[in-house]
């Protein structure tokens, strides 16, 4: 199993027990580690570059929005209603003190998204656009036209990738025209942890770099012309601009980058698309399962391995319910919306290659009984 | 060449004739690794999966047919890629790493086994909170600890690292001022201070401005006071600071600040020097991080993750971040978020990160505490303050101790470059430590002194080690005084020669890709291929 191999070598003292590499020449492990690490996660997220990896995906997120507004030099920040709630709370957090104006609202219990209509509010003053894919309901849609519109009024769009599992399996954003790209990378190598350490994904257009916070690896050569890798671009960071730099992150996820790594290479192309397969065809068997619950629907026209269900009642009670018959249940929307009563019967409900056809058959007769 | 910080060139094939080259390219063990992209493929998986068969995939038209150029090892050749990679790294488990302000100790690996129990390391973050009880519990204690160890009001334990735990410090200033209704812009920082302090502040919209210090490497009092006033929200200060030094007046400095309106962020980097010892509660400390993976053992992992939790004083405790996990009557934990925010902290300046903290950190940080108890942890400090005193006194003669003469130094001792020979620079010793098998100090910081040089040895190092690193640290920086040419090239041993840095940062490449072709290979189109 992956799981092991994975944590066998994270375990190996020279990765667990060093320090950031900033003397390469006794260092290059890390570095090409890292090295290898941005060429997979520029790959997967669809950019041309990525940096060494962030603290995890929601203060990737705001990164990315301080970004768009050194970049563009406007402040307004319009979020899609389908970031995931905590997320958008953070921004709310740290744009009360950088000033940063957030155009934000909670989703609709809809099964399309609200893309189009931030196509059309993206006017002069937008530093950028920011939307989840897959979607906090699990919708997933095509953002090429949003990126068309980002374009046109100067604004940059940012997608955010919670699952990067499912880029296995769907176009990547940056295929479809999103200038940075960020995601939480949990869900490859890394385990839940009850949300940390985690690692965030950063990556964008190259035209960008120079404005990129955290961490980079480059290549280069030794004194002998031998291929070797650095840390490069530092003066973008606090040690060397304290207080110019883009930000004032110092610490990295650097062995969690390293799990992402190892497990994203024992999977490879072939091993990632069978895992995102295997992920969408279970969601598929449960979403029509569940559906047959007496009361249940699917909010979902599309999705990954997430979706939607609308339940008859309130889902809060709903989730304690099975978990006093040992199930976790999902997440319901209650938890994350409290203050947002019209989505109160919303449960978000996950598949992953670790849910067998019999977890799905229990949780469906246990939803069964606790809705009746 | 302000892109080079270290301000040196490559000379190239300074090295020599290397008249013992191998068909490999390897010498014995030190193997050379291509990257995945050149060994890999991507139809090569380590991964058992079946191939499924989707009925009708519910993504719209976003199916993803274009390759994605992920390459694949085997299990097998996975775990050698990796191993031989590991095997380029100078690590704590090899050897003395005394990187200054770092504090690089040894990291038990039971803490590494209590983070891995399932009760830990399988829940997720927001699955019911009558199912993860000993998780928050787990949380609550460790607060419970560093409340204690530190004689503070309260602690904020979710953020992420060192620096954004100044963030959160700094945001709780700014929290508490806007509830006094005063728009107090200026953060008062030593120019000694850890580049982050700087960058915290400036993130946080503050104007950094630079506090004196004395001939002795300690904060200036009397030109601290001169300079508080109405347009100060507070300083930054580090204690022991980034020179080694225990900050003395650091009561008196608070005292100064508080009576004059504003807070006091310490930076805890060092607080490895101090725990069990001082309580900077004790010393009017308003907010400080701890660096889990610094004072409590939690890896470095090459470069984070970090955990940052910063105690709060009764002061700015009521503008602390969301969630936190409390214990109620009944002993059982709830996390106060968004939604009971309202009633039970209301002041709170909001939410940091997605989760709960560093729960990865907080167990192996516990396990730490727990099998040191507070005895151990008094001896922690003391054993770390007495290998540095060590290293400071067996090397004055042949180094610069520029604040030598202000008595005993904290966790780690500062040397500067003066007296080397003329052309040999700080970096020439760092590297020329390298090939007697160390990592080298800490190197031009702080920035106060010219060419620093930072070592701390941290606790965990037993005196016959410290007397081998002094023995080639002495070598070492002979050769830098007498002007030995070969320093110059140094390393010689290491995987790799002194690296490029200014060709890196001027022509970033920064993702692996296909080398182009060879000029006069014929293309595929050309040989008809398709």
């Amino acid at each position: 199993m992956c799981r092991t191999s994975v944590d066998h070598l994270i375990q190996r003292g020279e990765f667990l027990t060093a320090y950031t590499p900033y003397q390469p020449e006794i260092a290059q492990g890390t570095l090409q580690m890292l090295f290898e690490f941005q060429t997979q996660v520029a790959r997967l997220l669809g950019t041309d570059v990525a940096n060494a990896s962030m603290y995890d995906g929601s203060t990737a997120c705001w990164e990315a929005v301080v970004m768009a507004r050194r970049i563009t030099r406007r402040a307004k920040a319009l979020f899609s209603t389908g970031v995931h709630p905590h997320y958008r709370s953070v921004a709310r957090t740290m744009a009360k003190y950088t000033g940063d104006v957030l155009v934000e609202a909670d989703p609709g219990l809809v099964p399309g998204t609200d893309w189009a209509d931030l196509a059309a509010a993206v006017d002069k003053e937008t530093s950028c656009v920011v939307v989840q894919y897959p979607d906090i309901l699990g919708r997933i849609d095509d953002m090429s036209a949003l990126a068309v519109a980002c374009q046109a009024a100067g604004a940059l769009l940012i997608a955010v990738v919670t699952e990067p599992v499912a880029l296995g399996l769907i176009k990547s954003p940056g295929e479809m025209g999103a200038d940075i790209v960020v995601g939480e990378g949990q869900s490859i190598g890394v385990g839940l942890q009850f949300g940390g350490p985690y690692v965030g994904l950063f990556a964008c257009k190259a035209k960008y770099v120079r404005q990129m916070p955290g961490r980079l690896c480059g290549e280069t050569v030794d004194a002998n012309g031998k291929r070797g890798f650095v840390l490069t671009l530092s003066t973008r960071e606090q040690h060397i601009r304290r207080e110019k730099a883009t930000s004032n992150i110092c610490t990295n996820s650097g062995l969690c980058a390293l799990a992402f790594s190892i497990h994203m290479t024992l999977l490879g192309e072939a091993g990632l698309r069978r895992l995102a397969s295997t992920n969408h065809a279970g969601a598929h068997v449960a979403a029509s399962r569940l559906a047959d619950v007496p009361g249940v629907s699917v909010l979902n026209q599309s999705y990954f391995n997430e979706f939607t269900l609308l339940l008859p009642r309130e889902a809060r009670p709903v989730v304690h319910q099975l978990a006093e018959r040992d199930i976790l249940g999902g997440v319901s929307l209650g938890r994350l919306y409290p203050d947002n009563p019209a989505l109160a019967n919303g449960l978000v409900v996950a598949v992953t290659e670790t849910t067998t056809e019999a977890d799905v058959a229990a949780f469906a007769a246990a939803l069964k009984e606790v809705l009746a | 060449m302000a892109l080079n910080q270290s301000g040196w060139r490559p000379e190239m094939n300074a090295g020599g004739a290397d008249d013992t080259a191998t068909f490999t390219g390897n010498r014995a063990l030190m193997l050379e690794e291509p990257l995945i992209f050149e060994i890999g493929s991507a139809d090569t998986t380590g991964v058992d999966f079946d191939s499924v068969v989707i009925g009708r995939p519910q993504v719209g038209n976003l199916y993803r047919d274009a390759p994605i150029g992920l390459p694949g090892l085997s299990e097998g050749e996975a775990i050698r890629h990796y191993t031989r990679l590991s095997r380029q790294n100078y690590a704590i488990d090899l050897g003395l790493f005394p990187l200054g302000s770092c504090t690089m100790k040894h990291n038990p690996r039971l803490n590494e086994k209590v983070a891995r129990m399932p009760g830990f390391a399988d829940i997720h973050p927001l699955q019911p909170q009558e199912t993860v009880q000993g998780a928050l519990a787990v949380i609550n204690e460790l607060a419970v600890w560093l409340i204690k160890l530190t004689g503070m009001h309260g602690v904020a334990m979710t953020p992420k690292a060192g620096a954004h735990g100044e963030l959160c410090g700094v945001l709780c200033i700014k929290a508490a001022l806007k509830a006094r209704g005063e728009d107090r812009r200026v953060l008062l920082v030593p120019e000694s201070a850890h580049g982050t302090n700087p960058a915290t502040a400036a993130f946080a919209g503050f104007t950094v401005e630079n506090i004196p210090a004395t001939p002795e490497g300690r904060v200036d009092l009397a030109a601290l006071r001169g300079r508080l006033g109405p347009d100060v929200a507070g300083v930054m200060i580090t204690n022991p600071n980034t020179c080694g030094l225990f900050e003395r007046d650091m009561k008196a400095i608070s005292d100064a600040v508080h009576a004059a309106g504003g807070y006091v962020y310490c930076d805890g980097a060092n607080f490895n020097a101090i725990v069990g010892k001082v309580r900077p509660g004790d010393l009017g400390v308003d907010a400080m991080h701890i660096n889990l993976h610094k004072t409590f053992s939690t890896p470095h992992g090459g470069g984070g993750p970090g955990s940052g939790p910063v105690v709060l004083s009764e002061a700015l405790a009521p503008y602390g971040p969301i969630p936190y996990s409390a214990r109620y009557a009944d002993g059982s934990f709830k996390l106060v978020e968004e939604e009971s925010a309202g009633e039970e902290h209301p002041d709170t300046f909001g939410r940091m990160t997605a989760f709960h903290g560093q729960m990865g950190m907080f167990t192996r940080a516990l396990a730490y505490i727990l099998s040191h108890g507070a005895d151990g942890l008094k001896q922690v400090a003391e054993d770390a303050v007495l290998n540095a005193n060590y290293i400071l006194r067996s090397l004055e003669d042949v180094l610069d101790a520029p604040f030598g003469g202000s008595g005993p130094c904290m966790h780690e001792a500062l040397f500067t470059d003066d007296g080397l020979a003329e052309g040999f620079s700080t970096l020439d010793i760092a590297k020329g430590i390298i090939d007697e098998g160390y990592h080298p100090m800490t190197v031009y910081f702080p920035l106060v002194v010219h060419g620093a040089m930072l070592i701390e040895p941290t606790e965990t190092e037993s005196k016959a080690v410290l007397d081998q690193f002094i023995g080639a640290l002495r070598s070492v920086a002979l050769r830098a005084k007498n002007g030995d040419p070969a320093l110059k090239s140094a390393p010689h041993f290491a995987p790799r020669a002194r690296l490029d840095e200014t060709l890196a940062a001027r022509k970033p490449v920064l993702t692996w890709s296909e080398p182009a072709v060879a000029p006069g290979t014929p293309s595929l189109s050309e040989i008809g291929g398709s």
